[in-house]
This record gives C-alpha cells, structure tokens and sequence, in this order.
C-alpha cells in the first residue's frame, strides 16, 4: 500500500522539475518540505523555519496555482493550463490508481478532470477554497459519476431552501493559505498508524469497520485513530 | 445538538466520495439546513485536496499533454461553471432540498405517496437494491405515531418538514436520527402539521466496490 508520500512539489515531474530546478522554488517552504522529509522535525521546529505564505500552493516553478486557474477563467490561457496540466495531472492519476484504477483507466479519468478544469475554471473561487481542494473535488465528483447512473447527490449553493453561513470576513484568502501551509505541516507529522488509516479512508472506498477488518485492528481503534487524525488535521487550520 | 448531525464518519464518506446513494442524499439534505456540518465537511474536502497533493504523483504517458490540449480547442466550453440549470421556481406548500426534489423527481406536494401504515405514507427513491440499503421518504400524519416496529440494521432520518418526538427528543427540519436495534423507537409526529422525513435503512458507507475495470466503457471524450 503506498503511503502519504512526503513529496516536494514538483517531485516526480521529470520534465517540469527539470525545466525549473527546485533552486526556484520559494526558499522557506521548500527547506521545512526538506527538512520535514529527512528528519521528520516536529511541528515546533517546523514553525521555526517560517514558511512564506505566498508560497503555498506553486507548481514546480514558483508559480501560484490560484492565479493560473485564474488566467485560464479570464483569457482561456493556455500556457496557464499548460502549467497546470504538469502539476496537477500526476496527482489526479495518483489519485486515481490509489483508487484502484489501472494506469491506462487512471490516465484517461485524469485527462478528463483537466478537460473539466478547463471548462470550470471560472467557478474556481479563491475565497472559498483552495487550489487543491477544488481540484480534488472535480476528481471525486469526476469518479461518482463514472461509476454510478443515478444523479450524484449534491448541494446546491443556490438553494432557496439553503440555512446560510454565518457572515464570514471578507477576505480569508491569506488567512486560508497560511492554514493551508500548517495543513500540510500536520498531514506530514501524523503519528504513521493514524496516517495509514486516514488514507485509507479518503482512498480505499472502505468504510471504518471494513479498514478494521482489513487491518485486524478493533473497530473502536480505527474509529478513534481516524477521529484522532482528523480533529488534528481540523486544529492545524485553526492555528490552535 | 451532537445527536441532531450525522456522524463523522457519514460526513467522511462523503467528503471521500465514498458514500453510498442514499447515505450522500442525507448529507446533500442534512448540510442545506446545517452550516455546522458544511464546514465541518469544507474541512474535510481540504484535507481530501490535501492528501491528493501529498500522494506520490503517478508518471504520465508521453502524449497526454498534447492530447488533452488538442481538446481544448474543439472544446464547446458547455456548462461552464455548473451543468447543473438553475432553480426552477418552487411550487407547493412543502419544499425539498434540492438533492432530494432531483432524486425523487419531484416536490413533495407532486408525489405518489403510498399508505403503508395506519398514518405513514411512504415514496421509494431510487431501486430498492436486494439486501442493499433502501432509501425512501415517509410521511408521518400529523399527531400520529409510527407504530413500534424494529430495524433489521440501522436506519437514518433526516426531518425535511414538520417534526417527530421520540425517546431521544424532538426532531425538526434538518435534523438527523439514527435507531437502530438497541433503541426502542416509535416516532410520534408534531400535532401541527405531517412530518415528511428521508429515511436511509441499512447504509452501507462503500460505494460499489472495485468498478474501475468496468469504467473504461464509460470513459468517453
Ligand atoms: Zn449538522
């Protein structure tokens, strides 16, 4: 079973990482990546090395996901895309295998998310979610409905019925980003048996007690590891 | 209020895309009249793209690149920000969230509700798959009580109109129960007006299994 990698961004791009070398990448952030790798530091000493906002969420060179998703909704940019195919399409494919697709299934499930990003960009809304949130559930979505006929129940923001958010601030954006980059941190730093059962449940279509019984563990440890991990998680956007 | 939302793990699966038909049709209903579980599930979705980014990324074939750009420029740009037409206007006295009027094909006021106990009306959503989960929605009259009756697994309702009473409380819109064996349940609906509920009995949170060596057929540029 493959783990939550500890990648750099980048890693695995040949071509991408090659064109840009990880020199370019935003120095804060690519040294604790680094640095978390090898030694796997604690979150203290993680905060120590200060990661810059702005670089959160890049391609292998530096650029910003957000504003290129933003090029491609304003002026059907395809050099943007471009940029965003290489980052973004092995991780839709990874996700995609990890999901139990074959590499030639995954591929063609991951060309038609980045088809959809194309199309959708313009519904990318920063104040709202990240990058790789918004992504992620364009590859969710992507996959429902490829396995199921029916309708795929969701939300609809527009609802009249909809009880709506308390008021929120009006700008998050650097609020998010900077949770983001402690999000990471603390996806990274996960006790490993809370990890292991937190990816099993994003990416095996398991439900707790099928985990429990895939990895003879109690059925209340994996419900306890998994809420273990996912209050952390939770916490680390709260900067708590 | 802890016992009025769906479980964590109810809202992971959804968040994962795991989540089974009906079991992600009471969380698109439960997270219309909840904020708290919206973000909770905004949350989740983050840790999702999250997770995604930190996943080993898989090598891509030498042509996708260019293939995928080739489609751009035959591409209609249809729908281009939700597929989805917009609200068509709301008729009737009682509405659905809009998951629900979609899966049930329409508002509440328009179905064919079937008796099928002294009080109880019922509407099946979707195929009752055999010993899979059977999703429906009741409608309890007003002041009447769902004769006692027991549940082979466990059964989740989330009120859509109206309220019932039992052991536990009181339920109004948006609120989820769950019984299962263990709780001696007989809802007995508000004396104002008829509750209507969706119901989700035996709710396997698994999606359908290992599909994906079928999916190529479905696959289609
Ligand atoms: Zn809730």
């Amino acid at each position: 079973m493959s783990r939550i990698a500890m990648t750099l961004p980048g890693r695995s791009m040949p071509a991408a990482t090659a064109r840009a070398g990880l020199g370019m990448i935003e120095a804060g952030w690519a040294r604790s990546l680094v640095l978390a790798r090898a030694t796997r530091l604690d979150t203290a000493m993680q905060r120590d090395s200060a990661p810059d906002v702005r670089a959160v969420e890049t391609t292998a060179d530096g650029r910003s996901l957000a504003a290129l998703v933003d090029a491609v909704a304003r002026n059907r940019d395809r050099q943007a895309f471009g940029a965003l195919f290489d980052h973004l399409m092995p991780r839709v494919k990874a996700y995609a295998m990890r999901l139990g697709a074959s590499g030639p299934a995954a591929e063609e499930v991951a060309q038609e998310v980045m088809l959809l990003i194309w199309r959708k960009a313009d519904s990318f809304d920063p104040a709202r979610a990240t990058v790789s949130t918004w992504v992620f559930t364009i590859a969710r979505n992507k996959r429902i409905d490829l396995l199921r006929r029916e309708n795929r129940p969701a939300l609809d923001p527009g609802d009249p019925m909809l009880v709506p958010d308390s008021p929120r601030p009006a700008d998050e954006t650097i609020e998010r980003d900077a949770a983001e980059i402690r999000l990471r941190a603390a996806i990274r730093t996960l006790p490993p048996e809370q990890a292991e059962l937190l990816s099993m449940a994003y990416f095996e279509d398991r439900s707790h007690s099928a985990i429990a019984a895939a990895t003879n563990l109690p059925l209340g440890t994996v419900k306890s590891r998994i809420r273990l991990a996912l209050d952390r998680l939770r916490r680390s956007f709260k900067d708590e | 209020m802890s016992t009025r939302h769906p479980d964590d793990e109810i809202l992971l699966a959804y968040a994962a895309g795991t989540a089974s038909h009906g079991t992600a049709l009471l969380v698109a209903t439960h997270i219309t009249y909840c904020p708290l579980c919206r973000g909770k599930l905004q949350a989740m979705e983050q840790v999702g793209g999250a997770l995604m980014e930190a996943l080993e990324p898989a090598a891509v074939s030498a042509g996708a690149r260019d293939r995928v750009m080739a489609l751009l420029d035959g591409d209609p740009r249809l729908g281009t920000s939700d597929s989805r037409p917009p609200v068509t206007a709301v008729t009737g006295r009682t509405v659905l969230p809009r998951a629900l009027r979609e899966a049930a094909g329409s508002d509440a006021d328009g179905l064919a509700w079937q008796p099928v106990l002294s009080g109880v009306d019922q509407v099946l959503i979707g195929k009752a798959v055999p010993g899979g989960e059977r999703t429906r929605l009741m409608r309890i009259r007003a002041g009447r009580a769902v004769p006692r009756h027991t549940h082979r697994g466990s059964e989740m309702v989330c009120v859509i109109a109206g309220g019932f009473r039992d052991v536990l409380g009181h339920y109004g819109p948006g609120d989820v129960a769950v019984a299962d064996d263990a709780v001696d349940h007989q809802p007995v609906a508000d004396d104002d007006r008829d509750c209507i509920c969706l119901a989700v009995t035996e709710a396997p949170v698994r999606l359908t299994g290992r599909f994906w060596r079928w999916l190529n057929p479905f696959v289609q540029f």
